[in-house]
């Protein structure tokens, strides 16, 4: 990665945050509508036990509802590609489905699943299933037939094309849907975590609003994008060490 | 006369309908280089894959061996590197690494493409590619060898140097070859029969024995006896487009 790319949008944001402060002590704005950037730093600082034990939970059910959406994503990915006929029969119903408001799911999930982590874990897993299974069917389908001729001609097993070419064909287009759905995953759980849950970002936020703490709520906004961000990074190790021909 | 190494008989191709290829019937000795030249869309790419055993005719038959079969745009696997990609036709036979390593390097050395053992396709030169794509090919280990339109991409210096590479390669190999390609010159070059396809559907408009002695040289194509016959391949291209 070229140092500009990180030194740029670093410069940008700092000047954003510079901005903010300054109309903050120039307009003299409540605490209680807008806090400073400073402000926000030293409640998290100020809070960081509460805010870590919050975020922990609220990274399990992103992780958690990132796993299984990456198995059900790949799985029917692979099975409408595998099996035309059901492709046929599943995928307008699948794009259909995007069409349904998550949100409005999230207090079903609730009555039928409870407080604790499986209606969080859901929402997660449907807010970022469609990116995984969509953009890795595509790469399926678009594998290069040449390549996979090749495989034929020498005979390989189905397996052996799965193995040689489809899945690290895949691989670039999976990638993508993932950063996709990264993004998707920590603001899915506290999504889940707002209609109800004893502990999460989520929860922590609707009750620092109600209590007017806005500083909080900013707080945990803060470290949403830090989470967000770490999961975002990890997938980017992951796509260096599984994709070293990118980097050619 | 030496023993058959393909063998096609009355092959025909029909795709949704559209009939592609027609009664096509030709042989390929051993030790013989066989081209088989068309206009574009003339389904000639259709016939050979149907020799390498990865599409199926409508009619007909196709008798040989397994094939190694280079498809069209080198089909170089990305994400292998070079030497990787050499190991594909013993990593799909299930044959350990450990055994063809010294053979694989060998090649690599003798054809002076050892530097680019750790190399991904992508840093490589085109002409480079295809050389790696046909030593790939040659490792499979057969005595016949499928090549689609394997320097088509190529600019035209690239190809005359690869032509000469091919042409050592293949007598070293020993190997059968069919070559599909849409250049008269590289034909000419290479081979010992040149099939014409063309008409729509295609089908077999005549067949020429190449009677230039090896090797040859490129200077050799641009007199007389050569220069007559492609001319004629020329003329002949031209009426079936």
């Amino acid at each position: 990665m070229k140092l500009e790319t990180i030194v740029a949008p670093a410069l940008v944001l700092a000047a954003f945050f510079a901005v903010w402060e300054l109309f903050c002590w120039v307009a003299d704005v409540s605490y209680t509508l807008l806090p400073p950037p400073s402000a926000i730093f030293v409640a998290i600082i100020e809070y960081r036990e509460i805010l870590f034990m919050h975020a922990s939970q609220t990274l399990l059910e992103a992780i958690l509802g990132l796993v299984w959406a990456i198995c059900l994503g790949v799985g029917v990915a692979v099975l409408l590609f595998s099996m035309p006929r059901a492709r046929a029969g599943i995928y307008p119903l699948l794009v259909l489905s995007q069409t349904i408001p998550i949100i409005a799911l999230a207090p079903l999930l609730l009555i039928w699943f409870g407080f604790d982590l499986v209606p969080k874990v859901t929402i997660v897993v449907l807010y970022c299933f469609f990116p995984i299974a969509i953009a890795t069917f595509d790469a399926l389908s678009s594998t290069d037939e040449n390549a996979v001729d090749f495989l034929k001609s020498m005979r390989a097993s189905r397996y052996q094309a799965l193995l040689f070419v489809y899945v690290p064909s895949a691989l670039p287009a999976f990638f993508s849907g993932l950063r996709i759905a990264v993004t998707y995953a920590i603001a899915g759980a506290i999504v889940g975590e707002f209609v109800g849950a004893y502990k999460g970002l989520g929860i922590f936020m609707l009750t620092s609003a109600n209590s007017h703490a806005i500083v909080l709520v900013f707080a945990a906004l803060f470290v949403t994008v830090f989470l967000t961000l770490g999961l975002l990074a990890i997938v980017f190790l992951l796509e260096r060490m599984l994709m070293p021909w990118k980097r050619v | 006369m030496s023993a058959a190494r393909l063998v096609v008989k009355g092959l025909s191709k029909t795709y949704a309908d559209v009939p592609v290829l027609s009664d096509i019937s030709l042989t390929v000795r051993d030790g013989e280089f066989a081209s088989i030249i068309g206009p574009n869309a003339s389904g000639k790419s259709t016939l050979l894959k149907i020799c390498a055993g990865v599409r199926v005719p409508t009619e007909g038959v196709v008798e040989c061996e397994k094939p190694a079969y280079m498809p069209q745009d080198h089909a170089l696997l990305p994400w292998r590197t070079v030497l990787e990609n050499l190991y594909l036709p013993s990593d799909v036979a299930g044959i350990p690494r450990a055994r063809v390593r010294t053979k694989i390097t060998d090649l690599l050395q003798e054809f002076g493409l050892a530097q680019y053992a750790d190399f991904y396709p992508a840093a490589l030169s085109g002409g480079t590619r295809q050389k790696i794509a046909l030593l790939r090919t040659v490792l499979q280990n057969n005595s016949l060898l499928l090549l689609d339109e394997p320097f088509a991409s190529l600019d035209a210096l690239t190809r005359t140097e690869a032509h000469r590479w091919l042409q050592t390669l293949v007598q070293k190999s020993r190997a059968s070859v069919l070559l599909v390609t849409h250049d008269i010159r590289e034909a000419l070059f290479l081979s010992d029969t040149i099939y014409v396809l063309g008409g729509r559907p295609s089908c077999l408009r005549e067949v020429f024995t190449v009677p230039f002695p090896r090797p040859r040289t490129h200077a050799q194509l641009l007199e007389g006896e050569a220069l007559a016959l492609e001319n004629k391949l020329f003329a002949l291209l031209s009426e079936t487009v």
